[in-house]
């Protein structure tokens, strides 16, 4: 059945579409392309999975739609997280920047961009963290942006130190920031985390390595961006997002 | 596809410093005619309530229509209404509660329609990809028992998907469980 047949075939109503870029249906994507909720190697996992098999849902117009935040949200300095207080931050200043995508290379516009990370000390401006690396008052770590025309989204920031945890033997984090993407549609939701190029604990931090295939785990790491930087003032680093994109449902189970 | 999707990772135990936002839980504002709540408890494996967790709503309106960016269906009449709801807690009693109004019936595929529902989303330390379910109500017995989606889940389990009318939290009480006999049945978007 081609993709046109089958969007007729749903009865969809009349679709208002302005710019023309409204998929009708997300690809299912492929098994791996995410890390598994059952993953032992992260023991929190254990008891925060589901046990029974996910049953498989038609995507329909409820999954095709999405919440468009942008306007709501976004506020003056919301994605510089060195002025967000009276003084700078200490550490490495960093402008993190990249293109958000469909997997069909569409650059997604006017989408949320949301990212929260630790200081340069690898402290986070929470409560429950209470590792005896210092806070910084000029730094609470949380920024928010909406992707221009192009897809692209900015962030200046300080470059987020590792962190030890409780997992596993001299468990420490690989730097990071954390991204949540909104995308346009709730079948395009994505929560994940940047790294940085050459992390010496990538070997042995289980999250990171819970995405199993090597070539998707490099889809996390951020590069150096000689052309980006800011002479005397900040390095850059390019990262870019892939959300699914379009493609036909097919009609069999998945597993 | 020409590219392949970025991987999901955990949303982590310290989401709290960028994500909730004030007016997050009200997927309509306050006083709108007809709002209620939807509130419930989140359970792990252990049957504990799980204190810090992320949990979205996306749903139509009483008239089927969504408050996406391309306006499927129209505007929606209800002023202020977002369909979209965020709770987000870190040391919490595994309770959440979302101010919204009970959505109508949207179309599913080939022109089946859907009985009321409304997606959710949950993330927590401890995920590594976001679960999803979908909350139904008891009062739509007639509709739940031809909506296509539950119809792909076990007659055992449909239950953990329907809302149970509760005048204790002004609308309904929706309880999330990860695992155990009533296992709340996930889906595969």
């Amino acid at each position: 059945m081609t993709e046109e047949l089958e969007t007729e075939a749903r009865g969809e109503r009349q679709i208002y579409d302005p710019i023309g870029e409204t998929p009708t249906s997300y690809l299912r994507e492929p098994e791996g392309a995410h890390p598994p909720l059952d993953y032992p190697g992260y023991k929190s996992t254990a008891l925060r999975h589901p046990k029974q098999p996910l049953v498989y849902l038609p995507q329909t117009i409820t999954e095709i739609t999405g919440p468009q935040l942008g306007p709501v949200l976004i506020g003056e300095n919301d994605n510089d997280l060195t002025v967000q207080h009276e003084g700078e931050p200490i550490g490495e200043r960093i402008i993190v920047s990249g293109r958000v995508f469909d997997t069909e290379g569409k650059p997604l516009r006017g989408t949320l961009v949301e990212v929260w990370q630790a200081n340069s000390a690898g402290r986070y401006m929470h409560r429950w963290d209470r590792w005896p690396a210092p806070l910084d008052p000029n730094f609470t770590g949380a920024g928010r942006c909406v992707t221009d025309d192009q897809g692209r989204y900015t962030f200046t920031t300080i470059r987020p130190g590792p962190y030890p945890w409780g997992n596993h033997y001299n468990a420490w984090r690989p730097a990071h920031i954390h991204f949540s993407l909104l995308g346009r549609a709730f079948a395009q939701r994505l929560v994940t985390q940047m790294y940085f190029p050459g992390d010496p604990f990538f070997p042995y931090d289980p999250i990171f390595n819970s995405v199993r295939d090597e070539r998707a785990r490099e889809r996390m790491i951020s590069r150096f961006s000689i052309h980006g930087t800011v002479p005397n003032w900040a390095q850059a680093f390019e990262w870019d997002v892939y959300l699914r994109g379009p493609g036909a449902t097919p009609f069999e189970e998945a597993h | 596809m020409i590219f392949e999707t970025t991987p999901s990772q955990t949303v982590g135990p310290y989401f709290a410093i960028g994500l909730p936002f004030d007016v997050g839980p009200f997927a309509v504002p306050e006083g709108t005619p007809g709002a209620i709540h939807i509130a419930g408890t989140i359970y792990d494996g252990a049957g504990v309530p799980i204190p810090d967790f992320l949990l979205e709503t996306w749903q139509a309106d009483p008239d089927g229509q969504f408050a996406d960016m391309y306006g499927y269906g129209g505007p929606s009449a209800l002023e202020g209404f977002r369909g979209f709801a965020r709770y987000g807690v870190e040391d919490g009693d595994g309770t959440f509660d979302i101010l919204t109004v009970k959505p109508g019936p949207v179309p599913g595929l080939a022109g089946v329609m859907q009985a009321p529902h409304i997606d959710v989303s949950v993330f927590a330390r401890g995920m590594l990809h976001r679960t999803v379910t979908r909350i139904y109500f008891a009062d739509e017995a007639e509709a739940n028992a031809h909506d296509p989606a539950l119809a792909r889940v076990p007659v055992e389990r449909r239950p953990t998907l329907i809302a149970a009318p509760d005048p204790a939290v002004g609308g309904y009480r929706f309880d999330i469980r990860f695992q155990g006999p009533r296992e709340t049945v996930f889906f595969a978007v």
